[in-house]
């Protein structure tokens, strides 16, 4: 057993530095290289200021933007560090509602939100997208059907025509990846950025 | 459930079936030390490492020498992984400052990741420094794996050997494991995750001004090195909390797809490897057959359960699934596959909230890693698992027919049969024995998150998860407490090790007997017949230790949630 100590050690080490630092370290250069956009966090800037990343959701809560789905995610309360309080999209604390199928909590908060949603566009079926939280709580895109429903809202708030806002939506429809893969689905940060473009102020 | 769904499936099947081959007989020329398209680099450093260690590489070592090889080595990783946490706050590459880790959580983290588990009872993004992500949790992502790779190696020159008195030499092995095999596929990944949108930097998190006038910081860090040998090692362990549900740990739904087929690539190809060394690449198929009927017949479950959503949403008037706890670009068929995969080997990283799925939808996973990971499984830990079950299905076999089994050209006798069973025997305790405490411990149930029967399930997950080295959880179980941090951590040393031990003690065994040819009274086992036998043991054992348990979770949660019933707090 003693005589295995040595060879222990050494592969340990040389095995740590090869993977442990050798490995990712180059792995960070060689990203920065090829995909210097990707590697720093897919990040929009307008006006010079980061506004945020293209796969990251943000909150919106404004009835003049487009909303994306609920979120589970958390942060210190301001009031007491040691207690936490919600916090949507808070991208340094990824997190899901964790909330079982029988949890009432999950209903009750759920029909909540219908509510809300139905007084919105008493027109259109809630897309289950709308009243669910995703895994991450920062999930960037929202179904098409989801974005159409909010249209109506949208339109009002900024004084424009519905067909204008839908065409806007249209445009940033994207399809699953290959005609095949995943689900279609809109990125609300985009359709937003668009929408101030189209209509600023 | 929808034709594209079905399709998704069938595409994810396809690829890895068609990867298996290729990789299978990549592997074999590295294990026996064959020349391969990257000898000409890697070579030199190899025999660098070998030379400053004392290793010689021609000289193989007992099952015994082996497996003391092993432990030595993760008792060292163990150490460096629990003092990098400790004193991360002294240590450089930490741009967000995170303080030392508590020493409960550094040890539960330590344990979680030297035994291919990765349980998260840690928040990544607001627990661990860039260092402790790389020199720590990358590097012994790749060590996990690579013994885990090199023990089932050691069990397939059992079976492959006649008369021998070794199984191979630890250092040679781990060392060529990590690479030749792991490395080069991880280098290649990564930058295919990066093009796809996972940071890889080591610059500190970024803070926007976004769009409706508030503040978010973005989390960042050297994220798609240590992703890709997450998915490829079956490790599962998440540089973010909501690991690869995290839009920054799998951005799109390609990335999604080949993380799920690289959770499985390398388990396929060992089936492939075995068959390849017996000196029948049909056996291997058999193996492989087995697994993937099991593997169908989950997901079709789980598809079905979650395309059909939780009755209590749908009596709301929703419809469209349960989309609770998923990501939209993913959906319901890629968020069901991959909770699949992801417990049948023993990867545990999840793109969905496993605690958020339907009754049944969660169930399978629960079963998964119940049966011991053994469909596909983790990378290496899994076909030793099978053929722990391939030795009992013998056994059985042998029974039937009055005749001493034999598999492969080795008969198996007593010894074989009582360290199998020890083996499989192991599990059952852990997963059983510590949840049994800790549903009579009030202490411990405080920590539920949904009351009911789903918050048995979330008891029964987590041990079951952490002896079957998964890694995945019900998150909504607060495990970052004392009692959780030390009974989790002894699930996962005693599922890892000590089902390790019989294993190489087979491989010994195995190794020292003599080779009996085929003859007309041997049981094909190349076969469908015995490819439905060795299922139907599975499915016996497993039913009859688990179904109790799981009865009392997941059966009744199904039952009393199609009757309308739900669980609030105190009820």
């Amino acid at each position: 057993m003693l005589k295995e100590l040595r060879p222990a050690f050494v592969v340990l080490i040389a095995l740590t530095a090869f993977t442990g630092l050798a490995y990712p370290l180059a792995m960070t250069g060689a990203a920065q290289v090829l995909f210097p956009r990707q590697a720093n966090g897919s990040l929009i800037t307008r006006d010079g200021a980061v506004i945020g990343s293209a796969l990251i959701g943000q909150n919106f809560a404004s009835e003049r933007y487009f909303h994306g789905r609920p979120s589970a995610t958390t942060g210190a309360d301001p009031a007491d560090a040691t207690k936490t309080v919600p916090a949507p999209y808070n991208a340094a604390n990824s997190m899901g509602s964790n909330l079982g199928p029988t949890n009432p909590a999950l209903a009750d908060r759920v029909k909540a939100d219908l509510e809300t949603l139905r007084a919105e566009n008493p027109r259109d079926p809630v897309p289950v997208d709308l009243v669910t939280t995703s895994g991450s709580g920062l999930d960037p895109h929202i179904s098409p059907q989801a974005a159409l429903f909010q249209v109506p809202r949208v339109a009002k708030a900024r004084g424009v025509n519905e067909g204008v806002v839908r065409r806007l939506v249209e445009e940033n429809m994207e399809d699953r990846t290959l005609g095949l893969l995943g689900e279609p689905r809109v990125n609300v940060l985009a359709l937003n950025l668009a929408l101030d473009k189209a209509r600023p102020q | 459930m929808t034709s594209n769904g079905l399709i998704q499936i069938a595409l994810f099947c396809l690829v890895v079936l068609v990867l298996t081959r290729p990789l299978g007989g990549y592997m074999t020329r590295v294990f026996a030390g064959e020349r391969t398209f990257l000898s000409p680099v890697l070579k030199p450093v190899e025999t660098l490492v070998f030379r400053l260690g004392g290793v010689d590489a021609s000289r193989e070592q007992h099952w015994l020498t082996y497996t003391i090889a092993m432990l030595l080595f993760h008792a060292g990783g163990f150490l460096l992984l629990y003092a990098l946490m400790r004193v991360q706050d002294l240590l450089p590459f930490n741009p967000q400052g995170m303080a030392a880790v508590a020493p409960d959580l550094a040890f539960n983290t330590a344990i979680s990741f030297i035994t291919n588990t990765n349980w998260q009872n840690y928040g990544g993004e607001s627990t661990m420094g860039y260092l402790v992500q790389m020199l720590g949790l990358t590097h012994q992502n790749f060590l996990s794996a690579a013994t885990g790779i090199v023990l089932g190696m050691a069990l397939i020159r059992g079976f492959s050997r006649a008369s021998a008195q070794t199984v191979g030499n630890f250092w040679v092995d781990i060392t060529r494991c990590t690479l030749y095999v792991l490395l080069p596929i991880c280098v290649v990944f990564t930058l295919f995750l990066v093009w796809q949108g996972i940071p890889q930097t080591l610059g500190p998190y970024v803070d926007a001004a976004t769009l409706d006038g508030g503040k978010q910081t973005l989390a960042l860090g050297p994220v798609a090195s240590q992703v890709a040998i997450k998915m490829l090692g079956t490790n599962g362990g998440g540089f973010f909390n909501a690991n690869a549900a995290h839009p920054f740990e799998n951005p799109t739904a390609l990335s999604n797809f080949l993380q799920m087929v690289s959770i499985f690539a390398l388990g396929a190809a060992l089936t492939n490897v075995f068959g390849r060394m017996v000196g029948n690449e049909k056996q291997g198929w058999a193996i492989l057959g087995a697994m993937g009927v099991l593997f169908v017949a989950g997901v079709a479950v789980t598809y079905w359960a979650e395309a059909a959503g939780t009755p209590a949403l749908n009596a709301l008037g929703l419809s469209g699934g349960n989309m609770e706890g998923k990501e939209l670009r993913f959906g319901i068929v890629a968020s069901a596959l991959f909770a699949v995969i992801t417990t049948a080997a023993s990867c545990g990283a999840v793109n969905a909230m496993h605690d958020s799925f339907t009754a049944l939808g969660g169930m399978i996973p629960l079963i998964n890693m119940e049966l011991g990971e053994i469909i596909v499984g983790g990378v290496g830990a899994g076909l030793y698992g099978m053929l722990l079950f391939v030795v009992i299905t013998m056994f059985v076999a042998g029974l039937m027919v009055g005749r001493t089994p034999e598999y492969v050209g080795k008969k198996i006798e007593a010894k074989e049969v009582k360290m199998a069973m020890l083996a499989i025997l192991i599990l059952p305790l852990m997963m059983l024995g510590w949840t049994a405490v800790a549903t009579v411990l009030p202490s411990a149930v405080a920590s539920i998150a949904n009351p009911g029967p789903h918050g048995f399930s979330e008891i029964l997950y987590a041990f079951t998860s952490a002896t079957a080295n998964n890694g995945s959880a019900f998150g909504g179980l607060t495990g970052n407490t004392f009692f959780y941090n030390l009974t989790l951590a002894s699930s996962m040393f005693v599922g890892r090790f000590l089902m390790i031990v019989p294993a190489m003690a087979l491989a010994g065994a195995l190794a020292a007997k003599k080779t009996v040819p085929a003859s007309a009274g041997t049981f094909p086992t190349t076969g469908g017949l015995f490819v439905g036998l060795l299922v139907g043991v599975i499915l016996i054992v497993g039913g009859l230790t688990f179904f109790p348990a799981l009865s009392l979770g997941p059966i009744v949660e199904h039952l009393a949630a199609a009757a309308g019933q739900s669980f609030g707090a105190g009820g």
